[in-house]
């Protein structure tokens, strides 16, 4: 293991990091609802009276973000390695899981945590461990 | 009111995950890569949002509505159980594979980003398809928070 300094942002990291915190923070605090991205957008698939208008909300609000971000700042390039089969794979293991196992990376990772659950640090650890298995894999075993 | 905060609300998260860098796949799997060129930019994005956020939940926990007068909507302390971890497991397995989550990829998708438009079809149809299949099979059924 070496640390890839090359790639390494500390600061925008840390200062992003603490918007998305603001922005659970204030989730809770003044809608009452966890923001578990996961479950925020499962709801919309089996839509209830009453309850979508929040979770559309919110998904313009992420959708818009980069428009807001380009105003300020370069846009980030990002490098997606994948091909189209393996994304397809990658987000049907997405939506299946972060079901199955009742949130993702916001919702246990960021909230959980926060919130000291147990069952949220489970799947954090669970979810982060297979991340690292599979990226093991992918780029030592099988590369 | 509570829909503008509510799009407020996405927008500052999404704009986060620019800034952070999550929203690059390269810099999630330079992550999860530990054992390669290591990254460790996610883990202290990982800090500082939990940082703020368990001021915020220690807050939450006390109350019962919301400052805006809403139903508190904190999930019941449940079973670490086969559900959980399984699930956990198959969504990371998923997220080191594209180097995508649910959040980063709606915003990459808003960016007009074609590659993140597949992903997040997929994941909505893994989600449709796991939840049709979980309706008449009980051991599928989770505690779910909704």
């Amino acid at each position: 293991m070496t640390i890839d300094w090359n790639h390494f942002t500390p600061w925008t990291s840390l200062i992003g990091g603490v918007l998305l915190g603001l922005s659970a923070a204030l989730f809770i605090l003044l809608n009452g609802r966890v923001l578990g991205i996961s479950g925020i957008v499962g709801g919309l698939l089996a839509p209830r009276a009453g309850d979508t208008g929040w979770r559309v909300s919110f998904v313009l609000g992420l959708l818009a973000a980069p428009l807001a971000y380009a105003l300020f700042a370069t846009p980030v390039v990002p490098r997606i390695d994948a091909g189209w089969g393996l994304l397809v794979l990658a987000g049907l293991l997405v939506g299946v899981g972060t079901r199955y196992g009742s949130g993702c990376t916001s919702g246990h990772g960021v909230c959980g945590l926060s919130r000291l659950s147990p069952r949220s640090l489970v799947a954090t650890l669970s979810f982060m461990g297979a991340g690292f298995a599979v990226v093991y894999l992918v780029r030592h075993l099988l590369a | 009111m509570n829909r503008i905060v509510e799009f407020a609300m996405g927008l500052l998260f999404g704009i986060g995950l620019i800034l952070s860098g999550m929203t690059d796949p390269g810099k999630v799997i330079g992550f999860l890569d530990l054992l390669g060129a290591w990254d460790p930019s996610l883990a202290l994005v990982m800090g500082g949002a939990i940082a703020v956020g368990t001021v915020a939940f220690a807050v939450a926990r006390q109350r019962s509505t919301s400052f805006l007068g809403g139903v508190m909507h904190l999930p019941q302390p449940g079973r670490i159980d086969r559900q959980l971890v399984l699930g956990s497991l198959v969504f990371g397995v998923g997220w080191g594979l594209a180097g995508f989550c649910p959040g980063p990829a709606l915003v990459s998708l808003g960016s007009g980003e074609p590659k993140a438009a597949v992903f997040v079809v997929s994941m909505l149809a893994g989600m449709w398809i796991f939840d049709w299949a979980s309706k008449t099979r009980p051991s599928l059924q989770t505690e779910g928070a909704r």
